[in-house]
């Protein structure tokens, strides 16, 4: 009885409120609805909508694309590494073949969903006819994954040329000279338009400065040709100082691709963060990448605004030495141990990492790129018995 | 911690006598092409140096004494899981808010817990939100599944049934949002939004993915509730455009009820609202054997929770020692499955499997004499029958 009058006069506080606002959304709401249903029936929805990534439990599911050469090999390294670690990720295996279609938009989707890949590359054979556009850069594009990040740092253990190198190279990575916009205007002319706009300029000139700030970085230096390319290039430098002008902490400076290239080879020191368009970034981090030791050792990660893609820095199919146990896995651990920290998984992202670089310093088990003479499984092997012998792993969990 | 790490080296170091040749060889000797990620379930237990912490909420009526059996099967088999204990009802007089803010608290340190039901009194005491409802909010435990597969040995009506009931648990009927408007009519107010329609949807097909599953169907009621199921039916849609390789179909909950206990083999995974999924569970879980047999669990982005499939306290048989302890030993196995422990998950759900096939011990509901306590020794008893390594 007394349970039923505190309903009645809660009720009554309460009756008019909704009573009020319940009567005059009932006529307003049908006709709304309505709109938006039929609305979002007349387009395709998928683009629109962003879901959120499937993380459920606290456990990630990942897309995995192998891709060819030594892709899959390294990334069965990385999904035994990570169930030894019990590391909370599930993989979705997306297997991409370089010639179809269908394959490639699968693999877009399953990234949709998931939010966050980890990939070999896909190789492109250039014998294909030119409607064949490259599958990685249409994963690219398609996902709008604009920044290209890789931190080119000296290993310790690993014998180069220069030493204390440093390097965080921002690469522009859905526009420029990889814009497939290519044609013959005239028999025996071929024109390739290369594409710089302001909006993605500004986008990748903001996210370098911000990833400097973040870091903690003093300077940053915007490659560019514009001596040659006065308003393609220029639209860049001028895109890039403008948004330097909001970073006043942040030093600022520019340099012409062919004098960069002359100086990383001679004194990479110098440099700090750099960002640059599609192409110069292409060949800037390979020659980065050969500084401190080669394609084997360099993670790279593409961020978009919804997305990420993780995959070695310089992107090599690897395929003279697929299948022989001899690729270098360290890229593609540092690679998995970037998307981990992209997922917040951060202990378990220094754990991993702390291993593979303690691994490649205290035993100098190195794989034949880098001197050595272990195979891949050997070196995997070292790096779990190092992360055996750091004892349980129980504080965050 | 320290007495706990010894005890968990102990343990490697014994699997690793047991085992004849250390784990580096053996790893040495797999094949590493392609199989190396592949071999997991025969795999010795990843890092089984590791203690794992889960919350343990024992709740009221038979719960206590199924948390028993599985910590007592826990121990036989030397699982390294340590349990947190909370003793939480709202009808033993042990409601207060702040132990409830313990409970929580300690969910989300562990981010995994275990849990019995805790009873919900069916008068009104000016609360509407019982207990489970606010953990359910609290750490927005937002899909619930039950997992209802037939248990070999045990024959039912329907046998070899295998499907998945996705439900929607935090609004829907279950919004708490009741009032008189005028006296002698009361308004329950269903709420459907489009963000948690979308967001179960989308976890019913990522389930689906990620067990391999063919089929997911929607249930609804969108021919009378045009506007709210409509919605959750128009999400549904919406999501499974992202999923092109898995089917897509819907059907109205009453016509589902029918086609469960007609042909329940035509369904795969369902996915549906909450007051409809309470329905469908309690329904399926009969359809293999009831309530004692059938393990569930509740994801947010952030939390596990694992319990029993079909939610009841089974107060009658408090003391009684007659309670099934199949469904909570399955949902450890899963649990221990979630915390990566592959190897001794399916080592206590293959010694279930294995009583109940063998048909000698059964408790009551599965038409046996047998006790909780006969039970829990018979699956000890073949916790240790799995080939060594």
């Amino acid at each position: 009885m007394a349970a039923s009058n505190a309903v009645l006069s809660m009720s009554k506080i309460i009756k008019p409120i909704w009573g009020g606002r319940l009567a005059t959304s009932a006529k307003v709401l049908p006709q709304v609805f309505g709109a938006t249903v039929s609305s979002v029936r007349e387009k395709s929805t998928v683009g629109r909508i962003i879901p959120p990534p499937a993380k459920y439990g606290g456990r990630h599911t990942v897309t995995l694309i192998p891709g060819d050469g030594i892709g899959p090999e390294l990334l069965n390294h990385v999904r035994e590494l990570f169930r030894f670690s019990c590391v909370p990720v599930d993989f979705e295996v997306v297997n991409v073949c370089s010639s179809t279609e269908d394959d490639i938009n699968n693999a877009i989707t399953a990234i949709r969903r998931n939010g966050v890949a980890l990939k070999g590359n896909i190789e492109t054979l250039h014998t294909l006819p030119a409607s064949h556009k490259s599958r990685n850069n249409l994963l690219r594009t398609s996902l709008d994954l604009y920044a290209n990040v890789m931190h080119c740092k000296s290993l310790p253990g690993v014998q180069t040329r220069h030493n204390n190198i440093d390097i965080m190279i921002i690469r522009e990575n859905t526009e420029g000279e990889y814009s497939s916009l290519e044609h013959e205007s005239v028999t025996g002319v071929v024109e390739c338009l290369k594409i710089i706009t302001r909006t993605n300029s500004l986008r990748i000139a903001e996210y370098a400065f911000k990833l400097a700030r973040e870091k903690g970085r003093k300077r940053v230096t915007a490659v560019h040709k514009a001596n040659i390319m006065k308003l393609g290039d220029g639209l860049f430098l001028q895109c890039c100082r403008e948004v330097a002008a909001g970073y006043p902490d942040i030093a600022f400076d520019a340099m012409i691709v062919d004098n960069t290239t002359m100086q990383l080879v001679s004194k990479p020191q110098q440099f700090d963060v750099m960002v640059m368009p599609n192409l110069y970034g292409n060949v800037v981090s390979n020659v980065c990448a050969g500084l401190v030791g080669g394609p084997g050792l360099v993670p790279g990660a593409n961020y978009g605004h919804d997305y990420a893609v993780f995959e070695t820095a310089t992107r090599n199919t690897g395929k003279s030495i697929a299948d022989r146990n001899i690729a270098n896995p360290t890229a593609m651990l540092l690679a998995s141990c970037m998307m981990l920290d992209h997922l917040k998984l951060y202990d378990y992202a220094t754990m991993i990492r702390n291993a593979v670089l303690t691994t490649m310093n205290e035993t100098r088990l190195h794989t034949a790129d880098i001197g050595g003479q272990g195979t891949t499984s050997e070196v995997v092997q070292a790096i779990m018995r190092n992360i055996q012998s750091k004892g349980p792993l129980t504080s965050e969990l | 911690t320290m007495a706990a790490a010894l005890r968990g080296s102990l343990v490697t170091l014994a699997k690793g006598l047991t085992g004849s040749c250390p784990r580096w060889q053996l790893l040495a000797a797999r094949p590493l092409s392609v199989t190396s990620a592949l071999c997991g379930p025969e795999a010795p237990p990843a890092r089984a140096d590791a203690i794992f912490r889960v919350t343990m909420v024992p709740g009221d009526g038979v719960g206590p004494e199924l948390m028993t059996a599985v910590k007592e099967v826990f121990r036989a088999g030397d699982v390294p899981v340590e349990f947190e204990e909370f003793h939480l009802s709202e009808v033993q007089h042990m409601d207060s808010d702040e132990k409830l803010e313990e409970v929580l608290t300690s969910m989300k340190t562990n981010r995994v817990a275990m849990k019995g039901k805790i009873n919900t009194p069916m008068e009104f005491k000016g609360e509407l939100a019982s207990f489970e409802m606010k953990i359910r909010r609290r750490l927005d435990l937002f899909a619930n599944v039950v997992h209802v597969n037939s248990l070999p040995g045990y024959s039912t009506r329907h046998n070899n049934l295998d499907l998945v009931i996705i439900r929607e648990q935090t609004e829907g009927e279950y919004s708490s949002l009741e009032h008189e408007s005028v006296p002698g009519v009361i308004e329950c107010l269903k709420i459907i939004t489009r963000e948690k329609s979308r967001r179960i949807a989308k976890f019913a097909f990522d389930y689906a993915t990620k067990k391999g599953r063919n089929k997911v169907t929607a249930v609804h009621k969108a021919n009378i509730m045009k506007l709210a199921d409509g919605l959750f039916l128009q999400c549904c849609a919406e999501v499974a455009e992202l999923y092109p390789k898995i089917k897509y179909e819907n059907i109205i909950i009453d016509n589902c009820c029918m086609q469960l206990v007609q042909n329940p083999y035509q369904f795969d995974v369902l996915v549906m609202p909450n007051l409809y999924g309470n329905i469908i569970d309690n329904l399926a879980a009969g359809l293999v054997g009831g309530a004692g047999v059938v393990p569930g669990e509740s994801y947010s982005a952030e939390y596990a929770v694992f319990e029993t499939g079909a939610r009841h306290p089974f107060a009658q048989a408090v003391g009684r020692n007659i309670a099934n302890p199949t469904a909570m030993l399955l949902s450890a196995a899963n649990m221990l499955h979630h915390l990566n422990l592959e190897y001794h998950s399916n080592m206590v759900s293959d010694a279930v499997r294995r009583v109940i096939k063998q048909g000698k011990v059964r408790t009551r509901d599965l038409g046996g004499y047998s006790t909780t306590g006969d039970f829990v020794q018979a699956v000890v008893g073949n916790l240790r029958h799995r080939p060594l390594y």
